[in-house]
C-alpha cells in the first residue's frame, strides 16, 4: 500500500442550506488525492451531507450560525472528518441516532441521518452538550493498491495481490 | 438548485417529478412545496419521482418521498421512483423505502 503524507483541512462556514453543497466539494476535493472508487466518494459525501445538514436544521433551527468541518488523512489512509457546531445541542444522543427518530415535523426530515452516516462511514461518535453545541467524529478506511501509475494507466497495470 | 416548473408534469393520473442533479435539504422545500400543490389537483392519484438526473442524495431525499407518500397514499395512491442510479437505489433499499415504493428500473 502506498504511503500518503499526512493531510489537514479546517473549513469555517455559515450554517446555510447552500454551505451543504459547500461541504461536499471540499471533502470529495480533499479526498481526490486517494483516487478514491465513485462508491467510496459518495459515502463519504452523503455522511457530510447529512451531519452538515443536522448542524444547519437541528442545531441551528435554521436560525443560522458557524459550522466546522476539520478533515484529516492519515499516512495509512484513515479519513478523520469531524463537524462540530455551537447549536442547541443534543439531550439524548441515543436516542437522536435511533433510525426514523426526528424531532422534526414527521412529513419533512426521514430521521435516517445517523444511520446513512452510520452505514456510510466504519465509525461514528457524537458528543453532544445542550446549550454549547454537538461535534460528530467519522472514520473511514481507505485501502489503496499503490501502482504508482496515472489513473488512466492503472486499467493496464495489475498488483502483485491481483487487483487493479 | 431552484425547482423549475418543467420539472413537474401532470399526465393522465400521475405527477411526474424530475429530480434535481443533487437532491438535499437545500432544494428539498421547493421541490415539497410544488409537488404538494400540484398533489391538490383532483386529477393526480400516484407520484412518480423521476431520478435521471439525480447523482447524489441524502436522507432529504427520502424525507421528500415519505412525506409525499403519506400524501398520496391516504387516497390509495401509488409512488413509484424511475430512472434511479445504483447508488440511489442503494440509498432507496437502506432506508427501507425500496418496501413502500415501487423502484422501477
Amino acid at each position: 500500500m502506498a504511503m500518503n503524507r499526512a493531510n489537514e483541512i479546517y473549513v469555517e462556514f455559515d450554517a446555510v442550506s447552500e454551505n451543504e453543497a459547500l461541504a461536499r466539494v471540499v471533502i470529495a476535493a480533499f479526498l481526490a488525492r486517494l483516487d478514491p472508487t465513485v462508491e467510496e466518494l459518495e459515502d463519504v459525501r452523503t455522511a457530510v451531507s447529512e451531519a452538515v445538514t443536522n448542524a444547519i436544521i437541528h442545531a441551528y433551527e435554521e436560525k443560522g450560525g458557524k459550522v466546522v468541518m476539520q478533515a484529516s488523512l492519515s499516512e495509512s489512509g484513515v479519513l478523520e472528518v469531524h463537524i462540530c457546531d455551537n447549536g442547541v445541542g443534543i439531550a439524548d444522543v441515543e436516542q437522536a441516532m435511533q433510525p426514523l427518530f426526528t424531532t422534526g415535523s414527521a412529513n419533512e426530515r426521514s430521521g435516517m441521518g445517523f444511520a446513512f452516516m452510520e452505514a456510510f462511514m466504519d465509525r461514528i461518535e457524537v458528543e453532544s452538550r445542550v446549550g454549547e453545541g454537538t461535534r460528530v467524529h467519522m472514520w473511514k478506511a481507505f485501502e489503496r493498491c499503490g501502482t504508482g501509475a496515472q489513473p488512466i494507466l492503472q486499467a493496464a497495470v495489475w498488483n502483485s495481490d491481483g487487483r487493479l | 438548485m431552484e425547482q423549475k416548473l418543467e420539472d413537474f408534469a401532470i399526465i393522465d393520473n400521475y405527477l411526474c417529478i424530475r429530480m434535481p442533479r443533487e437532491v438535499d435539504h437545500h432544494g428539498a422545500a421547493g421541490i415539497r412545496e410544488s409537488a404538494d400543490r400540484l398533489i391538490m389537483d383532483d386529477k393526480v392519484r400516484n407520484i412518480v419521482f423521476d431520478f435521471e438526473d439525480t447523482t447524489f442524495m441524502d436522507s432529504s431525499g427520502i424525507g421528500i418521498i415519505i412525506g409525499r407518500y403519506r400524501k398520496i397514499s391516504c387516497f390509495g395512491g401509488k409512488v413509484y421512483a424511475i430512472n434511479a442510479s445504483e447508488r440511489v437505489r442503494r440509498l432507496l433499499k437502506a432506508s427501507g423505502m425500496s418496501g413502500i415504493i415501487e423502484v422501477l428500473t
